[in-house]
């Protein structure tokens, strides 16, 4: 499998579609910084947390660090993966590779690995630049804990992209035209990003209609059927543990609170075992979906007949 | 004398595809260190039993033994042996032929220096020594063909299957490669060959079956074939003198083993039950009757196969 990896390690550090993604991804982190610079000082950040703003903060017109990353990531992983095994059957290469003394699993597995490795880095590489240059902006050092949650956002939005990885490579496999794997990766992206947030609400009203003077406890279970089905997209999965572990001020965003609620809430940030008791269905969520992407391409790919034509 | 050892061994292999037969029953045995010719119309399934012999594809029925492994058992142990060169062969475009090669070898296992080595030594084989730092996707179809021959011999395989390597190839590159396929046996690598050009196959291989409908119609030396097929099992000799006079053909015709003698102009065609060659020329010459030319008649492949396809 060795073999395999390195030379998709290879291919993906030189291929055209990684520089374009990687040089988006600095983009994006240059655009996150300078907001972060021109707004940090208005959001009002409790002490602790002074150096994760310089991931979240957003500003009037231009979007957070992390917002742009949660935009990047489904595309980055789709443009690894939507051809991984279709472009080595339609290239004749499959047939070769496979007559090759390795077993059949190394193939889709170095794949796999190789495009996760890249996206780690990718990912990594960013988050390190745009701590080191906002350190120098800010001039606030990170705490342990601020680090910590750094590092487990580091892993929930490689499993992010894992997921969009094992998805891309999943119809790779199932579908013989580059095109069409590709164009299905997007749809079922376009999906999960845009359209569910016009059909989660859609299903709420249908199953528990509310009117503007409905008692509260009927908008509230509105509110959470909405954020159920909601729920079904990764994207919406990922943005709230983002949230709750980059901002724990704002888990507001996570259950439904009333405002004659709110009005008594105190801002007062989560602890980190907290955030992370709050997310952990989050990214226990996540892996399991890239985990059970990756399962059934591998499945699929192991049964494939080689055929003559 | 050793045991007749055997690279392939098939008993009836059979493959389905959705309820078709592709393959039916199949069984036949190719020889160590020879050329064996794999022919059939499109669609025989050549290439699925080629498949099924390395492993790729599992048989539905039947055994096969490649090289005394049981290629769907032990496939790793097979295609450690065996190079496979496919009919549409295809390369990673952004990487150069010696990249391509490379890659195989480390596939392979073989240590990074012994790599560098071989592949210089196959590039030089295959005659793309000075493209050897070309990227594929500047190659021509034949260029491609054959870097697909160097792949196959990079791993210094026990056995190849070239499915069509001809294709694409033009005259002088297609007498070289049928050179390289004629030394391939010398240096311990068994060949089988498919295709279509039976006049290549007729020069380079020793034997052949011909496939039709997923079922080995005929086996063998195509020597023996052509006599079996075309002429009944016997031999045809031509006897070109100045003067077929009748006394020539009584003296011919009273030698031990000839069956007939027809006059074509002056062409004798002897009909004969071995190869009487040299006590045709001698019976000749000793009478006293001027002997222009003789020669054996050869079974051109096409008519063998041209033959059987049109009785059936």
């Amino acid at each position: 499998m060795t073999a395999v990896l390195r030379k998709e390690l290879a291919d993906y550090f030189t291929s055209i579609r990684f520089i374009v993604f990687f040089v988006l991804t600095l983009f994006g982190a240059a655009v996150g910084l300078i907001t972060a610079s021109q707004g940090i000082r208005q959001v009002n950040l409790p002490p602790d947390f002074t150096f994760l703003g310089l991931f979240t903060t957003s500003g009037t017109v231009l979007p957070s660090l992390t917002s742009l990353l949660a935009l990047l990531v489904p595309l980055i992983g789709i443009a690894l993966g939507f051809d991984a095994i279709n472009s080595e059957r339609t290239g004749g290469t499959l047939s070769r590779l496979l007559s090759q003394p390795v077993f059949r699993d190394s193939v889709i597995n170095g794949k796999f690995l190789a495009a996760t490795v890249t996206i780690t880095v990718m990912i990594a590489t960013t988050l390190g630049l745009v701590a080191g240059y906002g350190l120098r902006m800010i001039g606030v050092p990170p705490n342990a804990e601020e680090i910590i949650r750094l590092f487990i956002y580091l892993i929930l939005t490689v499993f992010y992209g894992a997921f969009w990885l094992g998805l891309a490579m999943l119809f790779s496999v199932v579908l013989r035209r580059i095109a069409s794997s590709l164009l299905v990766c997007l749809g079922i992206w376009l999906f999960f990003g845009i359209f569910i947030l016009l059909i989660a609400p859609a299903i709420a009203n249908a199953i528990a209609p509310v009117t503007q003077n409905s008692p509260e406890a009927e908008l509230i279970r509105n509110a959470n059927i909405k954020a159920m089905v909601m729920r079904i997209s990764p994207n919406t999965l990922y943005s709230e543990a983002t949230g709750a572990l980059l901002l724990p001020i704002a888990v507001g965003s996570l259950g439904m609170i009333s405002t004659t609620q709110a009005s008594f809430m105190v801002a007062n940030p989560l602890s980190f075992s907290q955030s992370l008791l709050l997310v952990w269905p989050h990214l226990v969520g996540l892996i399991s979906l890239s985990v059970i992407c990756f399962a059934i391409s591998y499945i699929l790919f192991m049964r494939q007949e080689i055929r003559a034509t | 004398m050793g045991e007749v050892r055997y690279a392939i061994d098939t008993h009836d292999l059979t493959k389905r595809y959705d309820n078709t037969t592709v393959v039916d029953h199949l069984s036949f045995h190719v020889l160590e260190n020879e050329v064996f010719g794999l022919l059939g119309p499109n669609g025989a399934g050549k290439t699925t039993t080629i498949l099924m012999l390395l492993g790729l594809t599992e048989p539905a029925s039947g055994t096969a033994r490649v090289l005394g492994f049981n290629p769907t058992r032990e496939p790793l142990k097979v295609k450690r042996l065996v190079g496979y060169l496919p009919e549409k062969v295809g390369f990673y475009d952004n990487l150069t032929a010696r990249e391509n090669l490379m890659f195989i070898a480390d596939l392979n296992g073989i240590p990074y220096a012994d790599a560098r080595k071989r592949t210089t030594e196959v590039l030089d084989m295959v005659g793309l020594t000075s493209r050897a730092n070309d990227t594929v996707n500047k190659f021509s179809r034949g260029m491609k063909q054959r870097l697909g021959i160097a792949d196959v011999l990079i791993k210094q395989p026990k056995l190849v299957f070239l499915d069509e390597p001809t294709s694409g190839l033009d005259p002088e590159g297609i007498n070289r490669l049928l050179d390289l396929i004629a030394n391939l046996p010398g240096m311990g690598t068994t060949v089988v060959l498919s295709s279509h050009q039976l006049y290549q196959v007729q020069r380079v291989c020793h034997s052949i079956g011909i496939l039709s409908k997923g079922k080995m119609v005929i086996q063998g030396d195509i020597d023996a074939l052509g006599r079996d097929e075309l002429a009944g099992g016997r031999y045809l000799i031509e006897v070109e003198t100045s003067q077929p006079t009748p006394q020539l053909l009584d003296v011919i015709k009273a030698l031990k083993g000839v069956l007939n003698v027809n006059a074509e102009g002056n062409t004798l065609v002897v009909t004969t039950e071995s190869d009487l060659r040299p006590d045709l020329a001698k019976v000749v010459v000793q009478n006293n009757f001027p002997l222009l030319q003789m020669k054996i008649q050869e079974f051109s492949l096409d008519d063998i196969y041209m033959k059987y396809f049109k009785e059936n």
